[in-house]
């Protein structure tokens, strides 16, 4: 049961954090029809990493509930990409703050969902039959997901010169970090060899391809994968995850056994 | 089929969705099955929509409540697969949507391959205005007030519409 356990906290892991942190543009969207797009994914989100952690909560038995899985863990128990929890900008050095760059937030759900559209249509054959059932709903939620990001990243790197350079260096700094999607875990391995989990690996020449398209499209050059390889997945974080936790988890660890 | 399962049939028939008030659980596609459980008790099937819709807590609090005013004694369940489809969406259904200004969705593509997706919207993609009933429409966000549904303009009447997305 342990690599189920693991397995599919990694992906509900993976959709609260990216549903959290999109769900910062709530009432702060450039547009008002992107504020409400972004909720809209977040909701999506959220409701897959219920699912998921319901189904934890239901195999871990005793009195795990999906709450106490999203509130009550710390930073090193999540398992979710290190992508998913970085800011909506780029690095920034010392106390240096940044606004909300849609730019950043665009490109980081296009990449994950072009991802999660091959990984959900591959779990709909997991022998989890659970996993199956939520992987087929994900699924239909992400492919709007995708098209959503897609279309921005398209119309961002192909609009005006300064849309191009900002949706470029958003690229350049996010682009690196999917290198963690092809490097598989001991918790992944363990997965995919009790047939509950996809090899990731086997999706990547259609994610390439994905890719490589909506770039084109965009005029965006794809930057050059290098450099350290993060391992979020494995419970080792950025300094961000931290922080976005103690916004997300305070109100229940505030009243705990709150109820509302 | 015995009288109990055909009167929690009877009791949910007017029960509508609470966000869009004027069409029913059934005709949606919510309310899956009916049947007596090996222990003889009532079970009421229902499948959620999309998975972050807030309003699946309330239809399953709406279906108790229903039950409950019948006098019918009866478990609500919720289940995942098959997952929900559009497709299940009544033709009277789709009616009611169009009558409430809301243009019902198309047939899920079939097959639908991730990558046929995103690449280009299928032809067949022309939502008819439902206030003019004309073609000549065009989307303004992937994303309406609801994550089921995107949000369209009509270029005949000008006026503004939701379009339920096929799911």
């Amino acid at each position: 049961m342990k690599p189920a356990i693991d397995y599919l906290l990694h992906l509900a892991d993976n959709a609260l954090v990216l549903g959290q942190r999109n769900a910062e543009w709530c009432g702060h969207g450039p547009i008002l029809e992107e504020d409400i797009a972004l909720s809209n994914v977040s909701l999506d989100l959220i409701g897959q990493a219920r699912l998921l952690y319901q189904l934890v909560a239901s195999l871990k038995g005793g009195n795990c509930t999906e709450d106490r899985l999203a509130y009550f863990r710390d930073t090193h128990e999540f398992r979710n990409y290190t992508l998913l929890e970085l800011p909506h900008h780029g690095p920034l050095s010392g106390y240096a703050q940044s606004s909300l760059d849609y730019g950043t937030t665009i490109v980081r759900n296009f990449l994950y969902s072009a991802l999660m559209a091959l990984l959900w249509e591959a779990l709909e054959k997991s022998t989890n039959a659970d996993l199956a059932a939520i992987a087929a709903k994900s699924l239909k939620e992400v492919r709007y997901h995708l098209r959503h990001s897609r279309d921005w990243l398209v119309r961002l790197g192909d609009g005006t010169d300064e849309s191009h350079a900002r949706v470029q260096a958003s690229l350049d700094h996010l682009f690196p970090y999917t290198q963690e999607f092809w490097a598989h875990s001991p918790a992944e391995a363990a997965a995919i060899a009790a047939g509950i989990g996809v090899d990731v690996t086997t999706l990547k020449a259609d994610w390439d391809s994905i890719v490589d398209a909506a770039l084109e499209e965009a005029t965006l050059k794809r930057p050059a994968l290098s450099g350290y390889v993060t391992e979020g997945k494995q419970g080792i974080h950025s300094e961000h995850l931290g922080f976005l936790l103690a916004e997300m988890q305070s109100l229940a660890r505030a009243h705990p056994n709150g109820v509302w | 089929m015995n009288t109990s399962v055909e009167a929690v049939w009877a009791a949910l028939e007017e029960l509508n969705d609470p966000e869009i008030p004027v069409i029913s659980l059934r005709e949606l596609g919510i309310l899956r099955d009916v049947h007596s459980a090996p222990d003889g008790s009532l079970e009421v099937v229902i499948t959620p929509t999309y998975s972050g819709c807030p309003a699946m807590s309330q239809i399953e609090e709406d279906v108790r409540a229903t039950l409950q005013r019948a006098g019918i004694s009866a478990r609500v369940m919720t289940r995942l697969s098959p997952a929900w489809t559009t497709d299940w969406m009544t033709d009277a259904g789709k009616e009611k949507l169009r009558a409430y200004g809301i243009a019902p969705p198309h047939q899920t593509p079939a097959g639908s391959k991730v990558v046929n997706f995103i690449s280009k919207p299928p032809k067949d993609e022309i939502v008819p205005c439902p206030h003019c009933g004309s073609a000549h429409t065009v989307e303004s966000s992937h994303f309406g007030s609801t994550a089921c549904k995107a949000l369209y303009k009509c270029r005949d009447c000008q006026e503004p519409f939701d379009y339920f997305k096929p799911y």
